[in-house]
């Protein structure tokens, strides 16, 4: 049986007198994307950075690939590729010129002029960095990496600060690393990104664990059936009585209300009953799936994106 | 070993590719050893400025004076603005008197007082009668090897040294702390001591051209001589450079900010340009201190490029020069590899 790539028992990690990791464990087993999910400050790049060895923990066990840090450091720094949160690149190297930089670090890789193919920069090879654009220096950031084909590579918000097509770019680079039986450790605070790439996933908040399991498992343990929106002309709904709805779970009031509810079918007629006999306007009414969002604001009362 | 063939590598590359960094590096020294073998040139005894009040002055007296090519005889028409002039050192001396009463008066500290001094006692003694008993036979010489700017280069050559080897070394490895990618590498298995040696060796490719072009400079255009080996001299600019690129490393191992450590690089080089004979010698101190002086990397670069280009001195006689050199290129480099801040 391998070992897992990664295992945490108990791991704590503290500043001073704020506690950034509070206890948490988790498993990650070979050739799965694990992703850990959080708003800013959850304590996400403390915990990739104890597993990728750069900090010390305070307390509990940290495994990679069966192995320890302290014992193992060098043996492990050569079968993980990892991308940190804020590295930039000597402005005036080209993108070969860094990549050959990185893979004679290593005992073993690949060649450069490979890499540049995955991530899909040959033709930038003699750019200098410096004119590259964010998703171009995020891919090179991802090439180095992977430059050599590490066991584990881990991710720290790989696609913080970029539009829509270069982020599916940096996916499709990731996405093509798990196919190759490669195990991930990523950290966002995008739940698209989240559920996209996880096979399982870890939500953090204040350094705690707050729910696990697969993308479906952790919608589902919300049992609802569908998240109702809306919002009415003169704001506020205080005289429909939303929680005796039959039907609906929790109420989540503000401009826009939010039902998330069980029985659409019974929650959504006796919602515009009493809208109507109130003799209340409809500004607006949305009718959604309950995503990771929606589990993340009922367990915080707080969206992922506000910190 | 290829490990730090490529760490090398594009340090060098990051180098050459700052054109500011060329300036300081070539055009910088060379500037500057004109400007001050300009300054500096030895135009042999200067013409004094001799003062004298209207009428205080015998007329047998003003005409032996004005005779004299050296001197430059002013009249004032009052004592105040005359004393005014002596005491701005605008005039080195004032006279006045009759024969057989000379008064002078003079800053008897200021050089060029006191050799106007000496040659307005013997013009006018010799014109009112006094015989000389000594027949004196003077030789000239003007040899290359004694005018400033010779003595100036090799403090150039080694400053130069200091300045390339600790920014050039200090400054990049502070940008690359705050730009995160130490901590990048310290994800790798990148041995340390390759990359701080590598920090080190890609200055050798500049040294060469940095070393060469200053010396020639001085050598074919100023006539500075050159009179000791090739070899020793090689030997000695590699290990000046590599105790101070090590210095640099020593001075950047742990600042956050460029500003941090120029701060720190100042203080660092600062009593080098003053006690290391850069400009001057450090024989200007009092003795006490020389034994101090000599230990400063600099002083011993300096002493020993000066002495070979100069004198001609072997390295035989470079020992303690060497060793200064060694032992600072050691201790430099391990204290940095242990106190050196990653994040
Ligand atoms: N070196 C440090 N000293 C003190 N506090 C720190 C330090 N590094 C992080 N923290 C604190 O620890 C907590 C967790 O920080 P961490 O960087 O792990 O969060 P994160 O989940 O990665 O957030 P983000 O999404 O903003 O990257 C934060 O409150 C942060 O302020
Ligand atoms: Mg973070």
């Amino acid at each position: 049986m391998n070992p897992p790539a990664i295992s945490v028992h108990s791991l704590v990690k503290r500043y001073e007198d704020l506690t950034a990791v509070d206890g948490i464990q988790f498993s990650v087993p070979q050739g799965i994307c694990l992703g850990l999910l959080g708003p800013n400050g959850a304590g996400k790049t403390t915990t990739i950075e104890i597993l990728e060895g750069l900090l010390d923990r305070d307390a509990g066990t940290v495994e990679i690939l069966g192995k320890n840090w302290s014992s193992h450091g060098d043996w492990l720094r050569e079968r993980i590729g990892v991308q940190l949160q804020d590295t930039r690149f000597p402005e005036k190297l080209t993108v070969t010129e860094i990549l050959r930089l990185f893979r004679s670090l290593y005992k073993k890789g690949r060649d450069p002029e490979e890499v540049l193919g995955v991530v899909g920069l040959e033709e930038k090879r003699d750019t200098r960095t410096i004119k590259l654009s964010g998703g171009q220096q995020q891919r090179l950031a991802l090439g180095c990496a992977l430059i050599n084909q590490p066991d584990i590579l881990f991710l720290d918000e790989p696609t913080t600060g970029l539009d829509p097509q270069a982020r599916r770019r940096v996916w499709d680079v990731v996405e093509q690393f798990k196919a190759g039986g490669g195990t991930v450790l990523l950290t966002t605070h995008y739940m698209d990104e989240a559920e996209r790439l996880s096979d399982q996933l870890v939500i953090m908040d204040h350094g705690k664990i707050i729910a696990e399991g697969t993308p479906e498992e952790i919608i589902g343990s919300l049992n609802a059936e569908n998240i109702i929106a809306f919002a009415l002309e003169d704001g506020g709904a205080p005289s429909l009585e939303l929680e005796t709805i039959p039907g609906v779970l929790t109420v989540r009031s503000g401009d826009v209300i939010e039902l998330v509810v069980s029985k659409t079918n019974q929650a959504l007629p006796t919602l515009l009953d009493r809208i109507r006999k109130q003799e209340l306007e409809v500004a607006d009414l949305r009718l959604h799936r309950p995503t990771l969002e929606d589990v993340f604001v009922s367990l915080t009362g707080r969206n992922l994106r506000e910190s | 070993m290829s490990q730090i063939k490529e760490l090398t590598r594009s340090r060098f590359l990051l180098f050459i590719r700052e054109p500011e960094a060329m300036f300081w590096v070539f055009l910088f020294p060379v500037v500057l050893a004109l400007v001050l073998s300009f300054a500096f040139q030895n135009r042999g005894v200067n013409e004094a400025n001799v003062g004298y009040v209207e009428g205080q002055l015998s007329t047998e007296w003003v005409q032996a004076l004005e005779a004299d090519s050296l001197i430059h005889l002013i009249a004032f028409e009052d004592t105040v603005l005359a004393a005014r002039k002596l005491r701005s050192g605008a005039v080195a001396v004032m006279v006045s008197g009759e024969n057989p009463n000379l008064h002078l008066n003079y800053d008897p500290t200021r050089p060029e007082s006191e050799i106007a001094q000496m040659r307005i006692t013997n013009r006018l003694q010799a014109q009112e009668g006094r015989q000389d008993v000594v027949l004196t036979e003077t030789t000239e010489t003007t040899e290359h090897g004694s005018r400033y700017i010779d003595f100036l280069l090799p403090g150039l050559l080694g400053m130069n040294l200091m300045g390339t080897s600790i920014w050039g070394t200090g400054f990049p490895i502070v940008e690359m702390r705050q730009k995160k990618l130490l901590k990048r590498f310290l994800v790798t298995p990148m041995k340390k001591t390759s990359f701080l040696l590598a920090q080190i060796l890609s200055r050798f490719g500049f040294l060469v051209a940095e070393v060469i072009v200053i010396t020639a400079f001085g050598v074919f255009l100023l006539g500075v001589p050159f009179r000791g080996s090739i070899i020793t001299f090689s030997i000695l600019s590699f290990l000046g450079a590599i105790s101070l690129a090590g210095i640099g490393l020593l001075v950047a191992s742990r600042a956050k900010t460029i500003e941090g450590v120029s701060g720190i690089m100042n203080f660092v080089m600062m009593p080098m340009w003053l006690f290391s004979g850069v400009f001057f010698s450090y024989e200007n101190f009092p003795e006490a201190f020389h034994p101090v002086f000599r230990l400063l990397p600099l002083t011993a670069l300096n002493d020993g490029l000066r002495r070979l280009m100069l004198e001609g001195d072997g390295i035989q006689t470079m020992g303690l020069e060497i060793s200064v050199l060694t032992v600072w290129a050691i201790l430099s480099f391990v204290a940095a590899l242990k106190i050196f801040r990653w994040k």
